[in-house]
């Protein structure tokens, strides 16, 4: 039982060993040489100005808000779906319920413009 | 649990990982090839013959290329989001049967790193956090392009991760497993692979598969033309290369998904299995670099709009076609 | 094998929930949340509930922190602005709290140790949360909680539009 998942403990170690290793040997070969103006933030040639973490529009967040809410769906989707064969046509119809009330969710999210970009 | 078998665990482990950063490193010179090709161009053919050297110029180049952390940068969280990108890319092979059973000193050896029976969920929880290299890439370099680049990514990814996981539903119906290998086991003839009882599934995943991986035409995250280069703008030398190697080890991992779950894994006549398994994976790798070749990028409005009002009702559409076929 | 493994999970989930309240900037405490999620996710597995811990993943570590850090981001908090709170009372009544839960705990674990075997670790039946349980259970005894689930959801959608778009709709 536990072994299956101690292999892919093992896998990941040798993943972080060959990134831990990588960084260390590139640190033993490159060059360290900064100054004030490599360390530029790179925007374009110019100098940047302003604030560089700036605010970014509400859409963004909208649309991780209709993802988790779909994502809970889609979790609800895989139990059905692996044993769909065995519980028969009364599941199926009450998953068809299911999907269709959030189904509407999306039209009225659409109908709103909230999954418009522009 | 004896030496010897955990000697075998520690070489299958280690085979399949050199195996992987190889086909890492010619799936770079692979691509720039037939890229190359396509277009008319010879590509790189200096290094070694036919260019089959140019990898390892290449990493020794971006070994020794010194590493620049702007001003402003969140030191930590920069140097952690290469590995964080990295190491999920790596996390999706595990669970790919890349063979069938071995037997070797009288023992039977799975040729799977690690032969769970929530395969499929593993791989979209992996998927679900690829995400955050990204973001915290994007943000921790304290910059302007990056972060835009970082945050268009973002909400790309997550939006078709849903539907990569609707799409996912429909050959779950068919197979009633999460399991890989008992998927691959289920496809013993060719009339019985996935894509023949899921069509529209498959190529759902593809496209979703495309887009998770950020790549044309799904490529808004580094537009060259707007964003410079999105979110590993930054980034240089070895953290970059982790990046790119990230992204290439995604389009492997995708690429042997898809011939898994759709096209029979590694069951094939004559050849050994793992020449087969091979041998589809190589094609898709072809289709991935074909598609990079051909296709212009999406506007970003268009990708959303293709998101989530083409490839979520579609999927939905898959899994309705599917149930009333199998209940039928 | 099993306590080493919880122990290392359990230190993983405690150091990185610990570390979300200490740290100063919160996309850097967003991430310890991540793997304090992910910690969970791993003592579910371990109790051989392998579909919840993977929906912690999914759910939790891949979907809902997504959204913690998009608001983090959206609202741009500056580490220079966030001040600890001064006032003593505040503070004690915090600490106060935070010990009387801890005690709580603890006196419950005593209790179940006296009741139970001798062991923390009980052994889990065999079909614990599985897959065919779960869904066997969605479709009979829980299913107007499930059609509910989707109400529920339908409504976070609406909720979340009418908020996030306020009553003057600015485009821009």
């Amino acid at each position: 039982m536990v072994g299956n998942y101690g292999y892919a403990g093992v896998w990941v170690l040798v993943g972080i060993g060959f990134v831990l290793f990588t960084f260390f040997f590139a640190r033993l070969i490159r060059p360290q040489r900064p100054n004030p103006n490599k360390l530029k933030n790179y925007e374009c040639g110019e100098f940047p100005f302003s604030d560089s973490q700036l605010q970014f529009n509400v859409r963004y967040y909208i649309f991780a808000l209709i993802f988790v809410i779909f994502d809970v769906e889609v979790v609800f989707l895989f139990p059905w779906a692996v044993v769909f064969k065995s519980l028969g046509l009364f599941a199926f119809v009450e998953m068809l319920i299911f999907i269709a009330i959030l189904l509407f969710g999306l039209a009225y999210a659409w109908k709103k413009g909230a999954l418009k970009w522009v | 649990m004896d030496i010897l078998s955990l000697s075998l665990i520690v070489a299958k482990v280690v085979v399949i990982f050199a195996g992987l950063m190889l086909m890492v490193a010619y799936m770079t010179l692979f691509e720039r090839r037939i890229v190359a090709f396509i277009q008319g161009r010879k590509g790189p053919n200096r290094v070694g013959p036919q260019g089959l050297l140019q990898p390892l110029a290449d990493a020794l180049k971006l070994l020794s290329k010194e590493d620049v952390t702007p001003a402003g940068a969140n030191k930590i969280i920069f140097n952690l989001a290469p590995v964080i990108t990295f190491v999920p890319a790596l996390l999706t092979i595990a669970v790919v049967p890349v063979a069938d059973n071995l037997i070797l000193f009288g023992r039977e050896i799975s040729m799977v790193i690690s032969d769970i029976n929530i395969g499929i969920l593993f791989i979209l929880a992996i998927a679900s956090l690829g995400v955050y290299g990204i973001i915290l890439g994007g943000w921790s370099s304290n910059s302007k392009y990056p972060l835009l680049g970082s945050l268009r990514s973002s909400a790309q990814m997550v939006s078709y991760e849903v539907a990569l996981g609707l799409a996912l539903v429909g050959l779950l119906m068919v197979s009633g497993s999460f399991s890989l290998s008992e998927i691959v086991h289920q496809q013993s003839s060719i009339l019985e692979w996935n894509i023949i009882k899921q069509p529209l599934g498959f190529v759902l995943f593809a496209i979703c598969a495309l887009a998770e991986s950020n790549r044309i035409p799904f490529d808004l995250p580094e537009a060259e033309a707007e964003l410079v280069g999105g979110y590993n703008t930054e980034f240089s030398g070895i953290k970059f290369a982790m990046f790119f190697m990230a992204e290439y080890a995604n389009i492997i991992a995708s690429s042997a998904v898809i011939t898994t779950l759709y096209f029979g894994g590694w069951q094939g006549p004559i050849l050994p299995p793992i020449v087969w398994f091979l041998i589809k994976v190589v094609f898709f790798l072809f289709g991935f670099v074909w598609v990079r070749a051909t296709l212009p990028r999406f506007r970003y409005d268009q990708l959303m709009r293709f998101g989530w009002l083409v490839l979520l009702p579609l999927a939905l559409l898959n899994i309705l076609i599917t149930g009333i076929v199998l209940v039928l | 094998m099993h306590l080493i493994l919880f122990i290392i999970f359990a230190v993983f989930c405690i150091a990185g929930a610990i570390l979300v309240i200490v740290l100063r900037s919160p996309v850097a405490s967003a991430i310890s949340l991540i793997f304090v999620m992910c910690a969970i996710a791993g003592l579910f597995a371990l109790v051989g509930a392998l579909f919840v811990a993977a929906l912690q993943v999914i759910v939790y570590a891949g979907a809902v922190m997504v959204l913690f850090l998009f608001v983090i981001m959206l609202l741009n908090i500056k580490e220079e602005l966030i001040t600890t709170d001064e006032k003593r009372l505040t503070r004690y009544l915090g600490s106060a709290l935070g010990l009387a839960f801890v005690l709580e705990i603890a006196y419950f674990v005593r209790r179940g140790l006296a009741f139970g075997s001798s062991s923390l670790y009980l052994p889990v039946p065999k079909e614990f949360a599985s897959i065919e349980l779960i869904s066997t259970g969605i479709f009979t005894k829980y299913l107007l909680a499930f059609e509910m689930t989707s109400i529920l959801l339908l409504v976070a959608i609406v909720g979340a539009i009418m908020l996030a778009r306020g009553k003057g709709r600015r485009d821009t």
